[in-house]
């Protein structure tokens, strides 16, 4: 339900302001079209109207509150108005003819002046319920808006979680096979490979939790990755790591690096049939983390876009939530080297 | 029985040729690293059997097997690999799902040796024809053209043109030919790009720069490379529909 907006004190205080100034301005015109009375006359007969006017009025503030109404229903808000003033009438008349009745000619001017002060209710009961209206209409805009931004940064909060945690099952299950070879011709590199994998895995429960990084962990977490690959292909992979010190510090999304990498190992692995080497190349542009991954790949028989698969896909989606920036990531195909880039702006990391 | 294992991991190789000192009945004769070294050694050594990864470097497991003119029996050594799976269970062509243990490897040769009289290119053809329907499987075509292997992606075909028991696939460096059937090639394209234009014709919308009208009810497409392919009424309809006309 909407907050009533005099619960808010800047409203409120225009509120009161306004039926005070209304109050004083009965006074004054009152006064002036009929100077030979006494001014308490002016002062009770405009304090009497108003307030009586107030109490009427609660009940449409209130009910407007539960019921706003749409388009259509504005005529039964006129309605009401009419009613309200109506009333007040029938009651201020009554009122006003006990408490200043017996001044000289005041039950004639009381008479007169009825339908002008209809009117003059009539706009303020207008104005007021107008004035509630907007309130409203605007109050729930603002929480729809609300939810909606809820409702979706819950939604990239799990979709980020799931990019994150999307290990390839392939990576798992191979490895194991390659464990299970080792136990039974050289089970001391059997047991050193279980500790990797173990490291590994803890390390991507870990940073399933958090979302930024220093390049150096990240890297260290890559060099695992690395070694655990390296006994599963043996000979045909190398890998060149290169990074500026001065990258050391910088962040970057966890877990963003190592699917880069793989894909590239996958793409150079399975595209070609001699020793490949992966170059990853980390420098600062400016204020701008770049990270390059290279691998070779067969011009000839492979695709343009092959290289783009899921693990590309997921690392530009990721991209995307975390910056709203669909140019983090570039691939380029140049003679036989395919060339993956990523730039993580630093100005927006720290911000997180 | 003369055996080939084909995979691209060593530990992977090693732990079969480990499981396989139990059955000397089997003769391991050769180890390859890729499907192209696979397809040389079948073609030379003619196994009995072949323990076969799928993915692998340049070739994979299920084109190497379609370049084989006669499939030996077949044992699939995966990873977890969700559409495969489901290709094996209707064959009886038995597959392991790495890591896998010595009584399982057993089994599967054990399964093997019964079914022995069942022949294998028959169930292997069967397995392919399954396989091949996996949207993984469609994104290139694996011809032989004499002795050499060419890969071509799909999005390189102009378009396909049957030619009794083969389909012409026509590319930019000419045409290569595949022992399937129009059907085949029906299923397996994406139909958001290649329509089937006529019964014997089917075209790569990227290609089509114009369709003219020619003779009675009939159309002709002309594609970029310049060629023109017949196109049929209901081939217009379809190529219509495709292109949102």
């Amino acid at each position: 339900m909407s907050r009533s907006p005099l619960s808010v004190s800047r409203f409120r205080t225009i509120f009161f302001g306004f039926w005070l100034s209304v109050i004083i301005d009965g006074v004054f015109v009152l006064h002036w079209y009929e100077p030979g009375w006494d001014l308490s006359v002016a002062v009770i007969d405009s304090i009497i109207s108003c307030v009586v006017l107030f109490i009427f009025c609660l009940p449409l503030m209130t009910t407007l509150r539960y019921y706003t109404p749409k388009q259509k229903n504005y005529v039964n808000v006129f309605i009401w108005c009419v009613f309200i003033i109506a009333a007040w009438l029938i009651t201020i008349r009554w009122l006003l003819q006990l408490v200043l009745g017996n001044n000289e000619g005041y039950p004639e001017f009381l008479h007169r002046s009825l339908v002008v002060r209809a009117s003059i209710g009539f706009f303020l009961t207008g104005c007021i319920a107008l004035a509630f209206m907007i309130w409203y209409n605007w109050e729930e805009q603002r929480e729809n808006e609300t939810r909606k931004q809820d409702a979706e940064k819950f939604a990239k909060e799990a979709e980020l979680f799931k990019l994150r945690q999307q290990m390839q099952p392939h990576f798992l299950f191979n490895s194991l096979n390659s464990i299970n070879a080792l136990i039974g011709s050289r089970p001391e590199e059997a047991r050193k490979m279980v500790q990797q994998l173990s490291d590994f895995l803890r390390g991507t429960i870990k940073k399933e939790e958090t979302q930024w990084v220093s390049l150096k962990e990240e890297l260290q977490y890559l060099q695992l990755y690395l070694d655990i690959e390296r006994v599963r292909f043996g000979n045909r992979l190398s890998t060149l790591i290169e990074s500026e010190i001065t990258t050391d510090q910088m962040k970057l999304p966890a877990l963003l690096l190592q699917p880069l990498v793989e894909n590239a190992i996958k793409f150079g692995l399975y595209d070609t049939t001699g020793e490949i080497q992966i170059r990853v190349k980390a420098s600062a542009e400016g204020n701008t983390l770049a990270l390059k991954v290279e691998n070779p790949f067969d011009p000839e028989t492979s695709s343009s876009n092959q290289g783009t698969g899921f693990g590309l896909k997921s690392v530009q989606r990721r991209l995307y939530l975390l910056f709203g920036r669909n140019d983090l990531l570039a691939t380029e195909a140049k003679e036989n080297i395919f060339t993956t880039v990523v730039k993580i702006p630093q100005s927006v990391v720290q911000k997180q | 029985m003369k055996v080939i294992i084909i995979d691209d991991e060593p530990l992977a190789r090693s732990i079969v040729k480990e499981y396989l000192q139990k059955h000397p009945e089997l003769e391991l004769v050769q180890e390859c690293n890729d499907g192209l070294e696979g397809l040389k050694a079948i073609q030379q050594q003619q196994p009995d059997l072949i323990f076969l990864d799928i993915q692998m470097p340049k070739i994979n497991g299920f084109e190497m097997l379609e370049l084989l003119d006669h499939p030996p029996a077949v044992i699939f050594t995966t990873a977890f690999d969700e559409y495969a799976i489901k290709a094996f269970d209707t064959h009886a062509i038995d597959y392991l799902l790495k890591p896998f243990s010595q009584e399982r490897f057993d089994k599967a040769v054990e399964k093997l040796l019964v079914q022995k009289n069942i022949p294998a290119e028959k169930s292997t053809q069967e397995l392919l024809e399954t396989a091949s329907h996996s949207p993984a499987q469609s994104q290139r075509i694996v011809v032989k053209n004499g002795s050499k292997i060419k890969i071509i992606p799909v999005q390189e075909i102009f378009y396909l043109e049957a030619a009794d028991d083969y389909v012409k696939i026509h590319t930019k460096e000419g045409y290569f030919l595949k022992n399937k059937t129009m059907n085949h090639f029906e299923q397996i394209l994406d139909m958001q790009h290649f329509v089937r234009s006529h019964r014997s014709y089917m075209i790569n919308i990227q290609q089509v720069t114009r369709i003219d009208p020619y003779e009675k009810d009939n159309h002709i497409a002309i594609l970029r490379s310049g060629a023109k392919v017949p196109v049929s009424r209901n081939g217009y309809i379809r190529l219509r529909q495709v292109l949102g006309l």
